[in-house]
């Protein structure tokens, strides 16, 4: 259980320095912008959210009788795009990392403020974009907006949600920039790469392939615009273009997107299972540089979306073995994560049943994976609900049990309370429950043979069964989600207050109060302590290294 | 900004440049720098997408990029490539003059960068202008003659395939015009600060990352330039 605070105390932080709604929206405080984005991504993860129900809902019966087949196209186009580009991957980066970056290796800030706070108005300004596009039409497209159908048949607002996608990138990369600068430059004295939190290094890699593959996005989108508006004929074979180049294109990004959306829950568990074992984390230069493994080979694999497509069949092997490799290093951290927790001292805090949510939900996601990198298996079920199951269990699954695991074991860091830990387990419990119910059927169902992206299944009713078994498990998982937002907000007010390091847990953002003053610690901070330095924290006579701070100049 | 105390400087800063999170101005000036140049790569892998759609139509339709990159003209081209290169030039002076204390001579070369800068515009504008009197602008008036491809006296280019190569032309030197207009406003704002004597040999920062921006808009035309312009020249 974590510890609460001895008697409450009206220190001066980062939250009760400044009042007013302009040193929130004029803050450069990495900390401040942390919640700025952990409210718009937390609005448009329930827009995301709303039409995920609608989908379910209209896949209740065979027939398609809620809404029409070109709404449904917009459904999950829509929550396509918002999930992916205004939730998940700004997610964990943009308020975790955010919030943690700095302060885990021991600096004032982001190496940026201003352009922080810029990346923040980037992503408003494209989500108001993406927020008007559903208001005045929304788009139809997919959230791949796939070419030609994007660039000459569709009549909804394309270019809008292209505009709006692309100034969200523009944001994703201002974080990731200032991820790489802040881990090169900002390293307090003492904090040497090999004394890096796991977290920091899932960050590096994921800041890597924002910096490196949303441009591709970017200039992607560009071209579909400019396709769209003045007919130039890139991706146009009435004119010589060719289409599958858009999916080279989109892909190149979108597949190392989904690696920006896993990267850092991995570091996030990392940090949780180090924690709730109080042990050192078991290999850790192979759990730092699987995450750089991952991010290069995950530039390598993405005609895997594609062997239908028509590549040729030796691209299409070269890909099958590359989607194979990637598996590697994802496999490295999951058998790391495993044997740290042999032998350790288990706790079963909320947290922790988070990322034991995580590491099933993703092994398994991961091996299914495996199966659509065969080249036979996934040409059976591309297309399919197997597809759509198997990057829910990574994204919904992976990601956003890391995200959620991450908000509860550093919410006493960025609220300075505790939440209530019954609720909170609850809550880890029906997610976990309500997620395996919505999605394993959804395997069943693509192995089957039924295809996604389909308002109708009238002529297959044998499907209902499962789809209802789905629509189940989708309303159970919204109420887990909504369970965190209620019992968060309610422990800002009423929550006891957090002493400085409520989990005993290592690292640097533990050793400063809760919530932190706004230049992070007192004094600045000198590493002399490896990471996870559990057997020193939890040894008898602990005077370890890490209660004291001392003062130099540099 | 309102609060200068969150926002600003600590009490006890002694440089007025020195950013409160910052321990030193080596720390800040590396750490700027370090930016920029990872934000060139992000603008390598923006370009680099064109480039990988020149790639395939290009060996796609090889004798059709040729004979639509010969209605360019490549005496511009040269004079624009040159005025660049000489831009350069005034850019490394710029930062010289700035690490040296040349207030004068960081004011001309900062000027002498923005006159080439808008040169190589108005150049672009005068070209733009031919293909559009040329109809050579993709869209429903664009024309282009069957000419017979260079080495295959018995084929003949494909309009449409002249397009696609048209379509790229504008798409790659419209991009590349946009990145040199920014760089204008860039050299604008260095030019006001320098004539307020703003920067100093101990503190210039934005002159040498502004100088990496504009060298950054250069290279991108010294490939441009070839692709575009001298694909099926020969003497």
């Amino acid at each position: 259980m974590p510890t609460p605070m001895p008697q409450p105390d009206g220190r001066e932080n980062y939250l009760n320095k400044h009042y007013g709604v302009w040193s929130w929206l004029l803050t450069t405080d990495h900390k401040r912008i942390a919640l700025l984005y952990l409210i718009s991504i937390t609005f448009f993860f329930f827009i995301g959210g709303f039409f995920a129900l609608l989908i379910r809902l209209e896949l209740l019966t065979p027939a398609g009788d809620l809404v029409q087949a070109d709404t449904y196209n917009k459904l999950f186009s829509m929550h396509g795009i918002v999930m992916i580009f205004f939730f998940l991957v700004p997610s964990i980066p943009a308020v975790l990392g955010n919030f943690l970056v700095p302060l885990m290796i021991g600096a004032k800030d982001l190496a940026f403020p201003r352009i922080n706070l810029l990346s923040w108005y980037l992503y408003i300004i494209g989500g108001a974009l993406m927020v008007h596009c559903m208001l005045t039409g929304g788009v139809d497209t997919g959230w791949t907006f796939y070419a030609p159908f994007s660039t000459n048949f569709s009549n909804t607002k394309v270019v809008e949600a292209g505009i709006a996608v692309f100034i969200a990138g523009f944001s994703s990369i201002l974080t990731g920039l200032n991820f790489v600068v802040t881990i090169h430059r900002m390293r307090a004295p003492g904090m040497t790469w090999s004394r890096l939190p796991l977290f920091i290094w899932a960050h590096y890699a994921t800041s890597i392939i924002q910096l490196l593959g949303t441009p591709v996005l970017a200039i992607t989108l560009t071209l579909v615009a400019a396709e769209r508006a003045l007919h130039l004929g890139i991706f146009d074979p009435k004119l010589g273009g060719d289409p599958i180049l858009f999916q080279h294109l989109f892909w190149f990004y979108s597949h190392p997107a989904v690696y920006i959306m896993i990267l850092p829950a991995m570091g996030v568990v990392t940090e949780i299972i180090a924690c709730f074992s109080r042990k050192r984390i078991f290999g850790y230069s192979f759990v730092a540089f699987s995450s750089i493994a991952i991010a290069v080979f995950g530039f390598l694999v993405w005609a895997h979306h594609m062997f239908v497509a028509g590549t040729s069949v030796y691209a299409a092997l070269v890909f099958s073995l590359l989607s194979y490799a990637v598996a590697v290093p994802s496999a490295i951290k999951v058998f790391n994560w495993t044997a740290t927790l042999y032998k350790g001292s288990i706790h079963y805090d909320a947290p922790m049943l988070y990322a034991f949510g995580f590491l099933g939900l993703f092994t398994i996601g991961g091996l299914t994976g495996l199966f659509l990198a065969a080249l036979g298996i996934d040409v059976h079920v591309t297309d399919t609900y197997f597809v759509v199951a198997h990057f829910h269990y990574i994204m919904v699954g992976g990601a956003v049990m890391g995200y959620l695991g991450g908000m509860h074991f550093w919410w006493p860091k960025i609220s300075g309370k505790l939440y209530p830990e019954g609720w909170a387990r609850l809550a880890a419990l029906i997610v976990f429950i309500g997620f395996n119910l919505t999605f394993f059927p959804q395997f069943l169902l693509g192995y089957l043979g039924m295809p996604r992206r389909y308002y109708d299944y009238s002529h297959m009713p044998e499907f209902q069964v499962l789809n209802v078994l789905s629509t189940a498990g989708a309303t159970v998982l919204g109420v887990g989600y909504l369970l965190p937002m209620i019992y968060f907000l309610w422990s800002m007010r009423y929550g006891k207050p957090a002493s400085d390091n409520p989990w005993n847990a290592a690292g640097l953002e533990w050793q400063t109060a809760s919530p932190p003053t706004t230049f992070n610690f007192e004094q600045e901070p000198v590493v002399t302590w490896e990471a996870y330095n559990y057997d020193e924290l939890d040894a008898p006579h602990n005077d370890a290294p890490h209660s004291e701070e001392v003062p130099v100049a540099r | 900004m309102p609060d200068s105390s969150a926002t600003g400087l600590h009490a006890e800063a002694h440089d007025p440049a020195l950013l409160h999170h910052f321990a030193e101005p080596q720390q800040q000036r590396d750490a700027a720098s370090l930016g920029m140049w990872v934000f060139l790569a992000t603008e390598v892998m923006f370009f680099g997408g064109l480039f990988l759609a020149y790639l395939v139509y290009r060996l796609k339709y090889f004798g059709d990029f040729g004979a639509a990159s010969k209605t360019l003209d490549v005496r511009l081209g040269a004079t624009n490539t040159a005025v660049l290169i000489c831009s350069s030039l005034t850019v490394v002076l710029a930062v010289w003059a700035a690490q040296t204390a040349r207030r004068t001579l960081l004011i001309g070369s900062l000027g002498l960068t923005m006159i080439l800068g808008l040169v190589f515009l108005g150049i672009k504008g005068v070209e733009y202008n031919d293909k559009f009197v040329e109809h050579h602008v993709p869209g429903a008036s664009f024309s282009f003659e069957k000419v017979p491809i260079p080495g295959h006296p018995r084929q003949y280019s494909d309009p449409r395939h002249a397009q696609l190569f048209f379509s790229l032309y504008f798409v790659m030197t419209g991009l590349h015009a946009l990145h040199m207009i920014i760089g204008l406003g860039i050299f604008l704002w260095l030019l006001t600060m320098a004539w307020k004597g703003r920067f100093t040999p101990e503190w210039h920062t934005p002159v040498e990352i502004g100088g990496l921006y504009w060298h950054f808009v250069d290279i991108i035309w010294i490939y441009l330039f070839p692709l575009l312009y001298l694909i099926d020249r020969h003497p």
